[in-house]
């Protein structure tokens, strides 16, 4: 909110004028007003919301949610798992709520970019072109040679670059540019998530990613829009449908800029938090997780009673700015 | 004759004629996309925010160069429900009705925001909520007793002055017209001010400072045209012709006065605090001792004070039902451009009329004295309308 501003001579005037004349019309204008509260009224939780619909996000927040990219996958001679991966950067235009577009600079064309995902010790070649007018980068998260960590070789428009690292410490990793000036480079769009499996893998369950993000969308160093997966309003709009007693875990990456802090808070049940996903072991058991910029956890957690149970940022400017959605917990699914 | 009448028409029109081919070719072969920079400049003014119970209604302009589509609206940093009509795309100069079902508290701040397709914002602040009384007999009634209380009673008890000026000197009739003259650039600069704070709210096709200028020259050359004979006249004719123009000027301010109370109405920013009324009173009552010392020493009518007195009150109320109903602050611009140009008109023809009486010189310690007076007295009884 902006500062009151200065009152002049006028103004007083005009606001002493004011108290009187609505003290005398209120009585009259209650009455119109009750017949339209029926039609819409003003405390429906979906009053809160975007109008519309996005079509032209690049990426649709149903598919990227379930959607891993493990690489083109092919045996070294050792027997190591060589995962090759394409990435170019590329400008776009996506839809980030009904009928407002952001000028992105994008990973394969979409915001976030591709989620990728290894299994620790895997070799890990990714092909990196960048298809933009401006340099870039991928900076990963993990352990990784010096050269190969994407911040003093700077890839200029039109080069190519191969990052090529053995996938560890397994965890919950994200990727994204670090080329100066960073912040700008990161809140365009150039973010992804980079899951790195254990070996023996975790236990079955129904898997999904949620990259918490944020648009500046008139450049004033603040976010206009906040979403889980881009798009505000995604899973409010369309609940995710989760199925009763089935075991849950979300990826969860903060990659908001502008907001040092960002979090997740989960309605009718409480989840097991894996931070940064590099034990097998939960570190904490609870309804309300808190992120720091780049900062990610793995989430897990079973539904027992069947409903529509919201989750959205808990500080409550970001959930209705955008981040915010809803489960949608049934017996069986359709 | 017709010949070279024909002839005359002809080379008035060629210049017009070729800065039309030039145009159209401008426009035709896609230069103008060329000089356009690449972001479209999108520019929305808020015209009227009104609020009824669990609802708030914003009319917006468009006065950029190019079309704007409003994609969404916050209230409070909130994505919230709406409808626009008739179109979500503004054309330039065009409008555009944005209702919101809103469960707004009585008494507390809001800020409403536009977000444009391309990801702009534009905000209005409501300072005070307060439901917006429709226009009907509330609204025409508690208007125009707002008028009447700080335009028309102010002004009639300032005319009251009159019979207490008959007895003074000359020199200090002098002074009493000075003392006007500086109430009177006292309220010329305050105007002047609020006409630029309105001007600078214009959206940027309608070129607010220039409508102020427009308003205020244009204002004193009419008054200079109306008054050019018998302001020249010598005794009661002339002086009677200086109380009028006084009149007509306090006439066109209180017109802006009253238009800023009800865009302050239409703007959404009603507030409690009655009491202030007044403190408008005694500002305002020496407005009539303004129409009264240039006429001291004739015997007017009680018919020509009455008259006087309603040519420099009643706009009050007819500026407030002007500002409820159609406020834009085009409008206001150019109505408080009015009020600074005939302050100014009437602070010249003063001048002139103690020139007049005066063979030496205008000032003296009695003149010089009475305009800073006037300064002074503006600017304490101002201090009871300041919080």
């Amino acid at each position: 909110m902006s500062g009151r501003r200065k009152m002049t001579r006028r103004q007083m005037l005009a606001r002493g004028a004011m108290g009187a004349v609505g003290v005398a019309a209120t009585a009259k204008a209650v009455g119109a007003a009750e017949k339209l509260a029926e039609v819409e009224p003003p405390h429906d939780p979906h009053s809160a919301s975007t109008v519309g619909v996005v079509t032209d996000a690049s990426v649709d927040p149903m598919t990227f949610l379930e959607e891993f990219d493990f690489g083109r996958v092919s045996t070294l001679p050792g027997g190591q798992t060589l995962r090759t991966f394409e990435i170019h950067a590329v400008d776009r235009k996506i839809e980030i709520a009904p009928g407002v577009y952001f000028p992105a600079w994008t990973y394969n064309g979409q915001v976030p970019g591709p989620t990728l995902r290894a299994t620790e010790g895997d070799l890990v070649r990714v092909n990196f072109h960048n298809r933009s007018p401006h340099p870039h980068t991928i900076h990963f998260h993990g352990i990784h040679p010096a050269n190969m960590d994407g911040v003093f070789e700077v890839v200029e428009p039109g080069e190519t670059f191969v990052y090529e690292f053995v996938a560890r410490p397994f965890g919950l990793h994200l990727y994204h540019c670090h080329t100066v000036p960073i912040r700008k480079h990161i809140s365009k769009g150039l973010y992804g998530t980079f899951i790195i499996d254990p070996k023996d893998g975790r236990p079955p369950a129904r898997e999904m990613v949620m990259v918490t993000n944020g648009f500046d969308t008139n450049f004033d160093g603040e976010n206009e829009v906040y979403a889980a997966n881009t798009v505000a309003f995604a899973y409010q709009k369309n609940p995710i449908v989760i199925r009763k007693g089935e075991l849950q875990r979300i990826y969860l990456v903060n990659t908001l800029e502008f907001d040092p802090v960002n979090s997740l808070h989960l309605h009718g049940e409480l989840f097991h938090v894996y931070r940064t996903g590099t034990s097998l072991q939960p570190s904490d058991y609870t309804d309300t997780i808190m992120m720091c910029q780049g900062e990610r956890h793995i989430l897990e957690f079973t539904f027992d009673e069947p409903g529509l149970f919201m989750f959205h940022a808990h500080q409550s400017e970001f959930t209705e700015l955008g981040w915010m959605g809803v489960f949608k917990v049934v017996d069986v699914m359709a | 004759m017709s010949d070279s009448k024909a002839a005359l028409v002809g080379w008035g029109l060629l210049p017009i004629v070729l800065l039309t081919v030039v145009a159209v070719a401008v426009t035709n072969t896609g230069l103008l996309e060329l000089l356009r920079p690449a972001p479209p400049v999108e520019e929305i003014a808020f015209e009227r925010v009104s609020l009824a119970p669990g609802e708030i209604t914003l009319q917006v302009a468009n006065g950029g160069p190019d079309p704007v589509t409003i994609a969404q609206v916050t209230v409070d940093d909130a994505f919230w429900n709406f409808s626009i009509v008739p179109s979500a795309t503004i054309p330039r100069l065009g409008r555009a009705t944005i209702t919101i079902p809103y469960p707004w508290v009585e008494e507390e701040a809001y800020e409403v925001a536009l977000l444009s397709s391309t990801g702009l914002t534009f905000s209005h602040e409501i300072p005070v909520a307060m439901v917006t009384p429709p226009p009907g007999p509330a609204f025409f009634g508690v208007f125009a007793a707002i008028g009447v209380l700080v335009g028309v009673i102010p002004v009639a008890l300032g005319l009251l002055w009159l019979p207490f000026l008959r007895r003074l000197e000359r020199k200090w009739i002098h002074f009493a017209l000075a003392l006007t003259a500086g109430l009177l650039v006292f309220l010329g600069v305050d105007a002047a001010e609020e006409t630029l704070e309105a001007a600078a709210q214009v959206g940027g096709a309608y070129q607010g400072t220039l409508v102020a200028l427009m308003g205020v020259v244009g204002t004193m050359l009419f008054l200079q045209v109306l008054t050019r004979r018998r302001l020249h006249e010598e005794g009661a004719e002339g002086r009677m012709g200086v109380a009028f123009l006084v009149a007509v000027g306090i006439g066109f301010h209180n017109l802006g006065e009253g238009l800023a109370i009800g865009a302050a109405y239409a703007l959404g920013e009603a507030a409690l605090g009655a009491f202030l009324i007044v403190g408008f009173m005694l500002h305002n009552t020496t407005e009539g001792l303004a129409i009264v010392s240039p006429i001291a020493k004739d015997r007017p009518t009680l018919r020509t004070l009455m008259i006087l007195g309603l040519i420099a009150g009643v706009p009050t109320i007819a500026g407030t039902w002007l500002g409820g109903m159609a406020y834009s602050p085009l409008w206001a611009t150019l109505f408080l451009s009015i009020g600074v140009g005939a302050i100014i008109q009437v602070v010249v023809a003063l001048y002139k009329m103690v020139a007049r009486q005066s063979p030496e010189t205008v000032w003296t310690p009695l003149t010089a004295g009475g305009l800073m007076a006037g300064l002074v007295v503006m600017y304490t009884t101002g201090l009871f309308v300041a919080l």
